[in-house]
């Protein structure tokens, strides 16, 4: 269905974005000396095998014990250093709540956690390592900035971005191979909101992996003669609002998509936004509360509610309460 | 650093010891059980062993670092601190009060000099040091990193992923200190959660360790810390069971936990402050 499309941003490969974050820490490794990494037994999952083995003096392996690993990292902070952790998205964020809580984000330590395996799209491991909670947990600590980009390319440049932006980061990632549709020497800004496609009857505010479902989404309305403005926000927090706000006040509709619960996720800092400013119709695609289950990543966004023809429906129905 | 005698030493813990009794009273609330405990050790520190700049900066490059760990006890730190000159001694009238920069536990949010985090939740500070530590290594900056833990806090599972980490990884320029006074919040710890026999775990994850018999006797609490300084760069980590009486220095006070988290009232404070010379004069 996608190559009879005429989808505004095309691929011809696919990657993992994982795989954008470890060459963008190898990149990184060889510009800043400062920049050192840490990781919890998942050196293969994470693809920071490359820069261990170019800098072995600057990676430590810590085994399995993720709250020891956030502890050091903060330590690490003092003498200037910029730790960057590497384990599951799940590992990276509940598991380690209290410690990133009071070590890193109270004492604004400049720490990068970077977190792999990322909601649904994990696939066959399970609910267990699932996580679609993690971008609420994060967004709520006061200091915490968060980003989860889209696709191989914008996960590398956001892995550059962060480590000239000093304090906590957490960024987040995925497994599965995904089209590369964002372009390699893009420039990443934190905080500020990509405009990818002008519209006037709906904005279509999406994140990570849902940004590619969101570009087939609006290739499929407009065959149906609706123009959709797409926006991918990549920085979850500080969100862009001036941007959120001139699209909506020009559209008059909203729609997110995310692959995480709905419940503390982007589409709510979305809502809280314009109920704030210009309260206006949304709909939310993501998880309704529930855990996910193994599975092939593609069914697994389908069941749960969360590929591109969902979001065509949601899109509907918030033009038509307008 | 000019060295002072023993005896000077004890009567500026005379005066931490009121400071420490006046915080808590004058907020009614706080932990002064561990922070009465503790106080030699941590004279012990800033005014005879730790090569630090009062003049403070975050990264501490060519200083020694300490990271309190269980930092409830923060009344002695605060007291310390300020002794030592991060802070004019007046702003410990401030201690848990609204807008102030001596919070309950310690923080960096409101920039008080000489605190690197923030602690409280226990069983995070020893992961920071190492971490404090591995990174002076990295910096081929040879001076020390200190920590200071309490031994309910033993019970936290974080302690012992980090205690399993800092020999893998060979951080011999660290001494962690554990004040072993047998209390915690609900009772003794042998009834709490027995922590059984602290020398032999330790030394089983690859510490050296060496034991403190009288961590309020400030002569030994010294040479123990010179002899933890001399057991340094051989590979492995030190940690030093400092055994204190929770308390210590007020007789009503001293080896229960019924002080952990309690204030004294003005007759206590009054009776307190009397077993207790004023050497520095008073904030």
């Amino acid at each position: 269905m996608e190559k009879t499309l005429d989808t505004k941003y095309t691929y011809t490969e696919k990657k993992d974005t994982r795989s954008g974050f470890g060459d963008g820490f190898l990149e990184l490794g060889r510009k800043n000396e400062n920049v050192v990494g840490l990781c919890a037994d998942l050196i293969g999952s994470l693809k920071m095998g490359a820069f261990q083995k170019e800098f072995p003096d600057r990676f430590f392996q810590v085994g399995i014990s993720e709250a020891n690993m956030m502890g050091l990292a903060a330590g690490m902070t003092i003498g200037g250093k910029i730790p960057f952790t590497g384990t599951f998205a799940n590992f990276s964020t509940g598991r380690v709540y209290d410690q990133i809580r009071q070590s890193i984000a109270y004492s604004e330590k400049n720490v990068k956690i970077c977190a792999s395996h990322a909601g649904l799209t994990l696939g066959e491991d399970g609910a267990t390592h699932q996580i679609l909670e993690d971008m609420g947990m994060m967004k709520m600590l006061p200091n915490m900035t968060v980003i989860n980009p889209c696709d191989y390319n914008q996960t590398k440049a956001a892995t550059l971005a962060i480590a000239d932006y000093e304090g906590p980061v957490y960024l987040r990632f995925g497994r599965p191979s995904w089209p590369i549709f964002t372009p390699a020497d893009q420039k990443f800004e934190i905080g500020k909101a990509w405009k990818m496609i002008e519209g006037k009857d709906v904005s279509l505010f999406a994140t990570g992996h849902l940004v590619w479902e969101a570009v087939v989404a609006e290739a499929m309305l407009r065959e149906e003669g609706i123009s959709v403005e797409l926006i991918n926000i990549h920085t979850i927090k500080p969100l862009d609002t001036e941007a959120v706000l001139a699209s909506v006040a020009k559209t008059g509709c909203a729609v997110t998509a995310e692959e995480h619960q709905l419940n503390g996720g982007l589409g709510d800092s979305i809502a809280q936004t314009l109920i704030r400013n210009n309260p206006a119709p949304q709909e939310f695609v993501g998880v309704d509360d529930s855990f996910g289950e193994s599975g092939k990543p593609v069914d697994l966004l389908e069941k749960y509610g969360l590929n591109a023809a969902n979001i065509v429906k949601a899109v509907k129905k918030a033009i038509s309460r307008k | 650093m000019e060295k002072h005698s023993t005896e000077k030493l004890q009567a500026i813990c005379s005066q931490v010891r009121r400071d420490i009794l006046r915080m808590v009273h004058s907020c009614q609330s706080g932990h002064p059980g561990a922070s009465l405990g503790c106080t030699e050790f941590f004279v012990a520190l800033y005014f005879d062993q730790l090569k630090h700049n009062k003049d403070f900066n975050m990264d501490g490059t060519g200083e020694d670092l300490f990271f309190l760990s269980n930092g409830h006890i923060s009344p002695v730190w605060y007291s310390v601190l300020a002794r030592s000159g991060y802070f004019g001694t007046g702003e410990l009238a401030t201690f848990r009060k609204i807008n102030s920069r001596l919070q309950g536990h310690p923080a960096t949010e409101e920039g008080l000099p000489g605190i690197r985090v923030a602690s409280g939740s226990l069983g995070q500070g020893l992961s920071v040091a190492i971490g404090a530590a591995l990174s002076k290594k990295m910096n081929g900056d040879n001076r020390t990193v200190y920590a200071l833990m309490g031994d309910g806090e033993q019970q936290e599972g974080q302690i012992w992923e980090a205690a399993m980490c800092a020999p893998h990884h060979k951080v011999d320029n660290l001494i962690a200190s554990i004040d072993v006074n047998g209390q915690q919040i609900d009772g003794p710890t042998h009834e709490i959660m027995n922590l059984l026999d602290l020398k032999a775990k330790w030394e089983a994850f690859g510490w050296e360790v060496i034991v403190t018999e009288n961590g309020n006797d400030i002569s030994q609490v010294i040479q123990s810390l010179e002899k933890a300084k001399s057991l340094l760069g051989k590979g492995k980590p030190v940690l030093n069971l400092l055994h204190t009486d929770m308390g210590y220095g007020v007789d009503f006070m001293v080896g229960t936990h019924k002080w952990h988290g309690v204030a004294p009232n003005d007759e206590q404070l009054e009776k307190a402050l009397a077993q207790l010379e004023e050497t520095l004069g008073d904030y």
